[in-house]
């Protein structure tokens, strides 16, 4: 294929005539509701490479795969976005039958997508020939089946969707850990006994690790590689990580992340989940940002529905949604400090200022992290008396000022400088490569912020700009959170000036919403990075597909390529540069 | 030169240092400062400027009228009788998200037709993620969040799957917690109590003045009679959408 044709650099999704180019290949959805293209499976890389290449659609930005059982079908759906040009994704659809999956693997040509597709091969069971390591990633090796099919049940399983009969009208409580969970409701592997347990299954994470390679040879004398574990938990109290490295000496030769440990199939649940109970779940995903997890979520739902949300619920959700990066980013640099030896002194004093703002939400939402705060069609509470004046006292007086503190107090600080400048540099194309987003991949010099590129809610009318790093390395990243909090702050003094009076939400709210059927991606910037959420419904009241691109996790991918060729020390920082919560990771 | 980085960040945690001893002195001499609860949200509020540290137990933050913990059951008193304002409906079951609600309903053994009361309502609160969806979508205001977050307990097992007696709270509690909610809620009450009195009486007038047979009017007010405290019409039996 011909390299990136310049007429193309600019080139949006819908001016893309892929059916045209590959009339073999490829054929326009057709299916009510549904949008983009079916790929033939054996010309799917050859199409993805095309796009790439050709057409400039360069970020790989989800890889989602979806079960339809009645079909007998596994499918793979992919988003690529044009960074250059802003705008929607091209929507890719690949089948395959369900009895034995098998789809090429993209890895090859975007590394962003090995770890979702090892989440598919995990979760569903999807074979990806091609891909370099396709080992379970949220489960452990040896579990047994894949959770995610449409007909695997889970341990305690009692119905297909909620609500459950058994709640009402006859409402006999019991405890569902007095269901005896070694009784049929699990499933074990054929001839599996506990006395013939071995922990084998961690064998073939070590065998993808270098372990034959000779080590540096300095003055005659050789040394051998050594695979050691962090964790799981050290590294450092993000959460129950675990990082298998392989080390020369001090300097990283291949890092590899093995997550899993907060799973709890939370796309399970919410499949089982009517729409609307979804909600109060995006707030355990990433904890730190919750309103933002609503915000994700309640626009792809919106977008099935084809709800109306009023201008004054809009400029309350950017409110929030401003409010929370400020919160996040403020968070991040305290324990980015953390990271890098500066005990709990500046993460406590970030602490201090994220504490105003939850005031404020749980006077708001009700609760200070679980705000369960967004509705189908707008928000669920107005903000209370007295709630406004604290927010401009905050956006107007306090925030600018301490974010000014911040700066005094540590950008010019000589050793964070010296942990930071020039280290773990990720170029701006391996950025977009490994699908990483938000203040990394701004940071690694690529001007993209969905808030810019394809504006959701009202963000076209404000006011601000995208922080840019230049090198990608750690300082980058420090700089640019600390400027986009700023820039936040600007957005929040125009919106809290602007905001409107009027309704917060349009219509009724139905305890169980009515949404047509058909798939919808909606993606919001979150503080880590695209947030997006893939909803499938059929017409019930239950998502039938609900999938959540995890911006910490799939940023995550980037760890590895990262750190290669840097010192054990730098590890930590390198990881808490990334911003993960393994709430999101693990899902 | 080297160092002049750190130098000034050490700047600002002196100031921080400093700032909080200046603020404290204002409080000198008053046990954890809590003489006043204004003293506390003046301290956490966004004028705050020394520490901001609550010395809980012994001193607690008030809580904001939104606030939710997990729910409770509202009564009216009547004398010593606790009415109940819950009519067993089931939509609070059907939209809580971890399913932690169980609610049994009884037929009147004599017409056969469910009794708008609960005969028993648990809810196991180890499982609630405090979300407050039943009390948003209750139509009877017969469940709200409770401010109570003082929970724990030795015994999970028994303590912690509430019956109907546990979770009752007297109407009383519910407007000191919530007193603007409850002033919304009071004045859209008697609004419709209003309306349906209206309503009853046009009905009642009606038949009198025109000899008609009454097909439509008379159904009307018949329905709310089954149920005599709800304001809102009760929902129709098995309440689910068309699947
Ligand atoms: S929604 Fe309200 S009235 Fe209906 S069962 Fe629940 S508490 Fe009772
Ligand atoms: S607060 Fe939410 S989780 Fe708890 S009982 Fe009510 S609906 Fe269920």
């Amino acid at each position: 294929m011909a390299t990136a044709e310049l007429s193309n650099l600019k080139l949006k999704a819908e001016d893309v005539k892929l059916h045209e180019a590959f009339p073999d290949a490829v054929s326009v959805e057709t299916r009510k509701g549904y949008s983009g293209y079916t790929v033939k499976p054996k010309h799917l890389v050859e199409v993805a490479t095309a796009l790439r290449d050709r057409y400039n659609f360069k970020f790989l930005s989800a890889a989602t795969p979806v079960h339809y059982l009645e079909q007998g079908q596994m499918e793979m759906v992919y988003h690529l976005y044009n960074l250059d040009a802003g705008g929607g994704a091209i929507v890719l659809h690949a089948q395959t039958s369900h009895d034995a999956p098998v789809l090429p693997s993209l890895t090859p040509i975007f590394p962003g997508a090995d770890f979702q597709e090892r989440e598919a091969w995990d979760l569903y069971g999807i074979k990806f020939t091609g891909h370099p390591n396709l080992r379970r990633i949220l489960m452990w090796e040896g579990f047994h089946g894949h959770p995610m099919r449409k007909d695997w049940k889970e341990a305690y399983f009692e119905q297909d969707s909620k609500p459950y009969d058994t709640r009402w009208p006859g409402g006999q409580v019991h405890r569902v850990e007095d269901k005896n969970p070694f009784g049929n409701n699990v499933a074990y592997p054929d001839g599996f006994t506990l006395e013939g347990w071995s922990e084998e299954s961690d064998r073939t994470m070590y065998d993808a690790m270098p372990v034959d390679g000779k080590g540096l040879t300095t003055e005659g004398m050789q040394t051998d590689y050594v695979t050691v574990n962090l964790g799981p938990q050290h590294p450092s109290t993000h959460g129950v990580l675990r990082l298998i490295v392989t080390l020369d000496g001090e300097t990283i030769v291949k890092l590899d992340p093995v997550m899993g440990y907060l799973h709890r199939n939370h796309e399970k649940i919410g499949e089982r989940n009517t729409f609307i109970q979804n909600i109060p779940f995006t707030d355990r995903l990433d904890y730190l940002t919750p309103m933002c997890n609503n915000h994700g979520y309640v626009m792809a739902v919106e977008k099935l529905m084809g709800a109306k949300v009023p201008e004054r619920a809009e400029y309350l959700r950017v409110i929030m949604d401003e409010f929370t990066r400020v919160a996040s980013h403020l968070w991040w640099i305290g324990f980015f400090l953390n990271d890098l030896g500066a005990f709990f002194t500046p993460a406590l004093y970030m602490m201090t200022e994220r504490e105003m703002i939850l005031d404020v939400f749980e006077a708001t939402a009700g609760s200070r992290m679980m705000v369960n705060y967004m509705r189908f069609g707008g928000v669920s509470r107005d903000l209370p008396p007295g709630a406004l004046e604290t927010l401009k006292e905050l956006a107007f007086e306090r925030l600018p000022r301490k974010i000014d503190e911040i700066e005094a107090y540590l950008t010019d600080n000589e050793i964070v400088r010296s942990r930071c400048i020039g280290v773990a540099a990720l170029s701006a194309a391996d950025a977009i490569g490994y699908s990483v987003s938000g203040p990394i991949l701004r940071a690694a010099g690529v001007p993209y912020d969905i808030r810019k590129a394809e504006p959701y809610g009202i963000y076209d009318r404000f006011d601000f700009n995208i922080a840019l790093g230049q090198t990608g390395d750690l300082f980058d990243r420090y700089k640019v959170r600390v400027f986009e909090a700023r820039e936040s702050v600007k957005i929040l003094q125009q919106a809290l000036t602007q905001l409107p009076e009027g309704e917060i939400l349009s219509g009724k709210q139905q305890y169980q919403a009515r949404v047509p059927a058909g798939e919808a991606y909606g993606r919001i910037e979150s503080p880590k990075g695209e947030l997006g959420f893939y909803t499938v419904s059929n017409g019930k009241p239950n998502p039938y597909r609900y999938h959540v691109r995890a911006p910490s996790f799939i940023n995550l991918t980037s760890l590895g390529k990262a750190c290669e060729g840097w010192k054990v020390a730098d590890v930590v920082a390198i990881l808490g540069s990334i911003d993960i919560v393994l709430g999101e990771v693990d899902r | 030169m080297f160092g002049t980085g750190i130098l000034k960040g050490m700047g600002v945690v002196l100031r921080h240092l400093l700032g909080s001893y200046a603020d404290d002195l204002k409080y000198l001499g008053r046990k954890y400062y809590s003489s006043d609860p204004k003293h506390l949200l003046t301290r956490q509020g966004p004028k705050g400027k020394g520490a901001m540290t609550v010395m809980y137990p012994d001193e607690k933050m008030p809580v904001p009228e939104e606030f939710r913990f997990t729910p409770f059951l509202v009564y009216e008193e009547k004398g010593t009788e606790k009415d109940f304002r819950c009519t067993s409906c089931g939509i609070c079951a059907k939209v809580c998200p971890p399913q932690c609600i169980w609610i049994e309903r009884t037929n009147d053994p004599k017409t056969g037709r469910p009794v708008p009361q609960p005969r028993e309502f648990h809810i196991d609160i180890d499982i609630c993620m405090n979300c407050g969806f039943c009390a948003e979508f209750c139509p009877f205001d017969a469940i709200k969040m409770d401010h109570n977050y003082e929970m724990a307990s030795y015994d999970r097992t028994v303590k912690h799957i509430m019956n109907k007696e546990a979770l009752g709270k007297p109407l009383s509690y519910y407007a000191s917690i919530r007193p603007r909610n409850f002033q919304r809620e009071e004045t859209i009450r008697a609004e419709e109590e209003a309306k349906k009195a209206a309503k009853a009486a046009a009905a009642a007038a009606k038949p009198a003045a025109a000899a008609k047979p009454a097909a439509e009017g008379g159904a009307a007010p018949a329905k709310p009679a089954a149920a005599p405290k709800p304001a809102a019409p009760k929902p129709a039996e098995g309440d689910k959408p068309a699947a």
